[in-house]
């Protein structure tokens, strides 16, 4: 088991390392950089000043590899945007936005996802489960900006209940209080799939599992309809939720770009976007290594989680 | 040697007219009345691609300054109105479907160009070769979902060829996981071993025996890859990095209209009402050609 972790650490380590190389490489493969003089020309004396500051007019391995060094000292670098900040901290204060409105998200789709999943598992053939069924593959496929303006119609157009969106910076508040009426709509859209996939996911190893022997067994044994429930199905059902589930996490919490451009929450996608946009090199490099790390940390958690909920599989095996 | 490529499960010797497998997979899914809803809107969403310049009413990018952001049903001219330039929003439209269409199309045609025959072959040749791309391949999946996308098309900017090329360049992965997986369990397969005994040649071996065996869940991994590639490409036009004006999209005219939708609620809505319609139509029909070809997890 620990040589089997160490090894998928390895690869991680080499996948974002990888990653970190390929992003490095085309960032700085295109021409124009992030102080071109589109907007105030500069003599070339202090454009070269600029450049020897931030580094770039060294070779582009140099570069690299001092960019890597300081990485290793978790020194994201400085942001050509705000020179004020460092990319660790800007990181840190967007992050806590995208995360606030990704725990809510994953709390409303989860808890609702699994509740919902269970009971058309349970009334099989019922108005709940057919709404389920058919309604899941809408859930799924609308893209979440589509949701989010048809949400935006309704509650502010119409009804004019709640508030088109358009947050303040996070300066003036670190923890958005939970009973603003802001989160609505960004957490209703962006629940909305994961909502979904969660729904079916839990229906289908849910049905799965209470069609299977040893729930009849249980329930020749004359166990409560709950006890079978918490101890027999749930159990058994959590095994393909996790593999299936697992990943959309880390999708939650890296935040939703259209969410964010919609509803003009200053979180880590509207930033991932300028930072592109503005070539501001620290930046998206510290952004795509973030994502890159906690996608392969949350496959590597997934894995495990599947061997200890099912002793059956066995991780290092072939095909594993 | 004939290659039978009808082997499907259900074939009965005491058959009345020979039963294949295309007719058999035609049957259970015209069964199937979801499916034939998303075939319906399919075929509707081709035909207005295709004929899009004898359907709108205007060229899409004539502009009338004089008629700005109409509301829809108010001028005969313009049934649906007109967007902030005075564009009429019923040919912008159509056109728009018709850049959706499109895109869709091309991209699965990049991502199976490139994916199928990498799978395949280092399905096949195992080794090396099957190391060196499944890395590649895990390499590439640590940039999720649309971001790489998005990083190289704020790198070399816009346009719809760009579009079509990043989008192609992001999605073949999934088509090469599922024909290392497809060949890796033919690969033991009788006939193949046959086929290598007789001194067949690899291409030969993949492309004659393996791929027409394989073809179920490649077609429904396609037809589950144009609707994302028509998401793509509207989501990277939503955030205003894809298709350049004045060529319309779904994507970009729901983006616009976020400054608009307070008021005028019709730019917003129908826009995202056809990217609705294509996103399920697509769903429903992928989904019916899934279950009539009989295909378990595809993705």
């Amino acid at each position: 088991m620990a040589r089997y972790i160490i090894g998928r650490l390895i690869s991680l380590l080499f996948v974002v390392w990888m990653v970190s190389v390929i992003t490095f490489v085309l960032v700085h493969s295109v021409p124009g950089g992030p102080f071109d003089e589109q907007k105030q020309p500069l003599p070339p004396a202090a454009k070269a000043n600029i450049l020897r500051k931030y580094g770039l007019d060294q070779p582009i391995y140099v570069q690299y590899l001092k960019y890597i060094w300081a990485v290793l000292h978790f020194d994201f670098g400085i942001p050509y945007q705000v020179p004020t900040e460092t990319v660790a901290s800007l990181i840190r204060k967007t992050w806590t936005v995208t995360f606030q409105v990704g725990m809510m998200t994953i709390a409303l789709s989860f808890g609702a996802g699994i509740i919902v999943g269970t009971m058309a598992a349970y009334r099989r053939g019922s108005w709940l489960d057919t709404i389920l069924t058919f309604g899941a593959t809408a859930g799924i496929t609308l893209p979440n900006f589509v949701v989010a303006l048809w949400l935006i119609l309704i509650f502010s157009n119409s009804l004019k209940l709640l508030p088109s969106g358009g947050w303040s910076e996070p300066n003036n508040w670190v923890i958005k209080p939970i009973f603003s009426k802001d989160w609505i709509m960004p957490v209703l859209a962006y629940a909305l799939a994961p909502f979904a996939i969660v729904a079916r996911y839990t229906r289908a190893s849910m049905v799965e599992a209470l069609n299977s022997d040893y729930i009849r067994t249980a329930r020749a044994k004359g166990l409560r309809d709950r006890t079978i429930l918490r101890r027999h199905v749930l159990k058994n059902a959590a095994i393909p939720m996790v593999t299936a589930l697992g990943p959309v996490i880390p999708d939650l919490l890296t935040g939703s770009i259209f969410i964010e451009a919609t509803f003009r929450i200053p979180g880590l996608g509207k930033y991932f976007v300028t930072s592109t946009y503005n070539r501001d090199y620290p930046m998206v490099m510290a952004l795509i290594l973030i994502i890159a790390v906690l996608w392969g940390l949350t496959y590597l958690i997934t894995d495990l989680l599947y061997t200890w909920l099912d002793p059956r599989v066995r991780l290092g095996a072939k095909g594993a | 040697m004939t290659e039978s490529v009808a082997v499907g499960p259900a074939i009965s010797s005491i058959a009345k007219q020979p039963r294949t497998l295309w007719r058999d997979v035609a049957r259970r899914f015209a069964r199937n009345r979801l499916a034939l809803l998303g075939l319906i809107i399919v075929v509707l969403l081709l035909f207005v691609a295709i004929f899009a310049p004898f359907l709108a009413p205007y060229p899409y990018d004539k502009a009338d300054f004089s008629k700005v952001l109409r509301f829809p049903f108010t001028d005969v001219t313009h049934p649906l109105g007109t967007d902030e330039v005075g564009r009429d929003f019923l040919s912008r439209l159509i056109y728009g479907i018709r850049t959706s269409i499109t895109v869709g199309l091309a991209v699965q045609v990049i991502a199976f160009g490139i994916g199928l025959p990498l799978g395949m072959l280092a399905g096949y040749r195992g080794g090396m070769v099957d190391f060196a791309v499944m890395r590649l391949v895990e390499v590439m999946t640590a940039f999720p979902g649309l971001l790489f996308a998005i990083f190289l098309i704020t790198l070399y900017g816009g346009g719809l060829e760009k579009v079509i090329l990043v989008l192609g360049i992001t999605s073949w992965i999934g088509p090469c996981r599922l024909s290392r997986g497809q060949v890796l369990t033919l690969r033991e397969q009788p006939y193949v071993e046959a086929a290598r005994c007789i001194g067949a040649s690899e291409i030969g071996i993949l492309v004659k025996h393996m791929l027409p065996n394989a073809l179920s869940p490649l077609l429904v991994a396609l037809s589950f890859g144009i609707p994302a590639a028509i998401f793509g490409e509207a989501a990277l036009s939503f955030l205003g990095i894809g298709v350049n004006d004045p060529l319309p999209s779904l994507g970009k005219m729901v983006g616009v209209s976020g400054s608009y939708v307070r008021v005028y609620w019709h730019v917003a809505l129908f826009p995202t009402l056809l990217i609705a319609l294509t996103m399920l139509g697509f769903s429903f029909f992928g989904d019916g050609l899934r279950d009539a070809l009989d295909v378990r997890d595809t993705r």
